[in-house]
């Protein structure tokens, strides 16, 4: 049996004294498509930052394609990274796509998409050029190959966001909150590439308030309250059961607003 | 235009040995100026506290005074140390090495301030995508720091490296043939310090004009993708 895409177990996350994750777990085998769900202050961006160490958990273990990252405990008690090479390696694995874009603003499009299939992968450069390309003509973004993000809409620099993510054939893709930052009319873009993503078999973890994406195109819906996991399942099955009290209300509120 | 009374060529020399004393000090100062900055924004407080005592203490003193301590106390210093050794044969610190040395400390302290104002105003998700994309710090310094950097660095880096040029004429008083000194001697001798002074002046405006030049020509190259209004 092949190992999951991705296993994250028990994780936490303290910072300072506040303890922002409680324990969190999640299975995403390849091709499944993971909303994960919850109010601000929920833990769900950390949880998605943790999974590739740009914040370092304080407890847990995280498994990438049956990959441990290896962590380990110094004097006082925190974890780090014991391997600094794995970790870059296993992120290279997990593509992120941020809230705020975070195109690199000194390159154009293009540049963008083969920076680091080039210096980390050490693909080719022609190669790394003609599957950019085509990644490009998929977004609907060709046309802007040559543009610098900043003169570029929101839904256009995500949109070549996501194809960034792609350029690296990762195993997971990481979203984080990808459409909160954009204008409502620019919202609808990007969920369309995302959901073309997901038909076609991407392994996707996607932080998100969007309650029509996280119903209608994710295989299991994860809802986190208060740093633990509330809710869990199927779309169908959690949107229309909630077992969950919390959860229940989170849905109301949203439908309401 | 102006007699030199056969001056010229030695003048021209002198312009050429203030050209090589910045340029020289200028890449020392760079070199520091980076060093420094990394230090005050690194997490271990004793890179931030030498850092700081350095930009500190160097901004707080005169130039001339710092290059008169270094030259001569350094001097002393170096004889110090070879005495320590046991060395045969003194080690002289030329009047070329002492200046650039002066010159690149005092303004790798005024360096080191406008690097780390140019690192802190490169966004952090910028860098973050760098991380999250699996490169090394070193590849995340290089590949999108330093060049999203140079570009809130330069206008500063453009004055300090002016002040720079200008101050080169300090090492005429250790004894250095830069075109300061050189006009001296033809000044002296000819009783022309107008004259003589006045084509020191345009030397350094030469050399300015050209920087001015040189600088906006960079400015341009390092704000593609920033400029406003479309490509």
């Amino acid at each position: 049996m092949t190992p999951p895409a991705l296993e994250v177990r028990d994780l936490h996350k303290t910072f300072a004294d506040l303890e922002v994750l409680k324990g969190v777990s999640l299975t995403a085998n390849t091709g499944d498509v993971i909303s994960i769900l919850g109010s601000s202050g929920s833990g769900k961006s950390t949880f998605l930052r943790c999974i590739n160490l740009l914040e370092t958990p304080t407890e847990g273990s995280i498994i990438v394609k049956g990959e441990t990252l290896r962590l380990k405990r110094d004097a006082s008690g925190n974890l780090s990274p014991e391997d600094a090479a794995q970790v870059q390696r296993i992120r290279a694995k997990l593509a992120m796509v941020f809230q705020g874009f975070n195109l690199w603003s000194h390159m154009t499009v293009l540049e963008n998409l083969i920076e680091a299939p080039v210096h980390v992968l050490k693909v080719p450069r022609a190669e790394a050029i003609e599957r950019a390309e085509a990644l490009l003509h998929k977004v609907g973004m060709y046309e802007r190959r040559s543009y610098y993000p900043m003169h570029i809409s929101g839904g256009q620099q995500q949109r070549a966001a996501i194809a960034r993510a792609l350029a690296m054939q990762p195993d997971a893709i990481l979203f984080d909150e990808p459409t909160s930052a954009l204008d409502p009319e620019l919202v609808g873009e990007v969920l369309k590439v995302m959901r073309v993503l997901a038909e076609e078999g991407s392994t996707m973890i996607v932080v998100t308030h969007e309650m029509g994406f996280a119903r209608e195109v994710s295989s299991r819906v994860v809802f986190l309250h208060q740093g633990r996991v509330e809710e869990e399942g199927p779309p169908a099955e959690v949107f229309n059961n909630p077992r969950s009290e919390r959860f229940r209300q989170f849905l109301s509120g949203k439908l309401k607003g | 235009m102006f007699d030199l009374h056969g001056y010229g060529p030695t003048i021209a020399d002198g312009a050429w040995l203030t050209l090589e004393v910045a340029l020289v000090s200028v890449l020392i100062s760079i070199v520091l100026g980076m060093a420094g900055a990394l230090a005050r924004l690194s997490k271990s407080p004793v890179a931030r506290g030498i850092a700081t005592t350095y930009t500190t203490l160097i901004r707080g003193v005169p130039d001339l005074v710092l290059m008169l301590l270094l030259f001569f106390g350094g001097q002393l210093f170096l004889n110090w140390i070879g005495d320590l050794l046991e060395l045969e044969e003194q080690i002289d610190l030329s009047p070329f090495t002492a200046g650039v040395l002066t010159i690149g400390f005092i303004f790798g302290a005024y360096m080191a301030e406008t690097f780390r104002g140019a690192m802190m105003a490169v966004p952090r998700g910028q860098l973050e995508a760098g991380h999250a994309y699996g490169m090394s710090g070193l590849q995340v310094f290089v590949r999108i720091m330093l060049p999203q950097m140079i570009r809130y660095a330069l206008p500063g880096f453009g004055n300090n490296w002016l002040v720079l040029l200008k101050t080169t004429a300090l090492v005429s008083v250790i004894g250095l043939n830069d075109m300061v000194n050189k006009a001296r001697f033809g000044a002296n001798a000819t009783k022309e310090p107008f004259t003589f002074y006045l084509v020191v002046c345009l030397g350094y405006l030469v050399f300015t004009t050209v920087s001015l030049l040189l600088l906006r020509w960079a400015e341009r190259r390092y704000s593609l993708g920033y400029e406003r209004g479309g490509r």
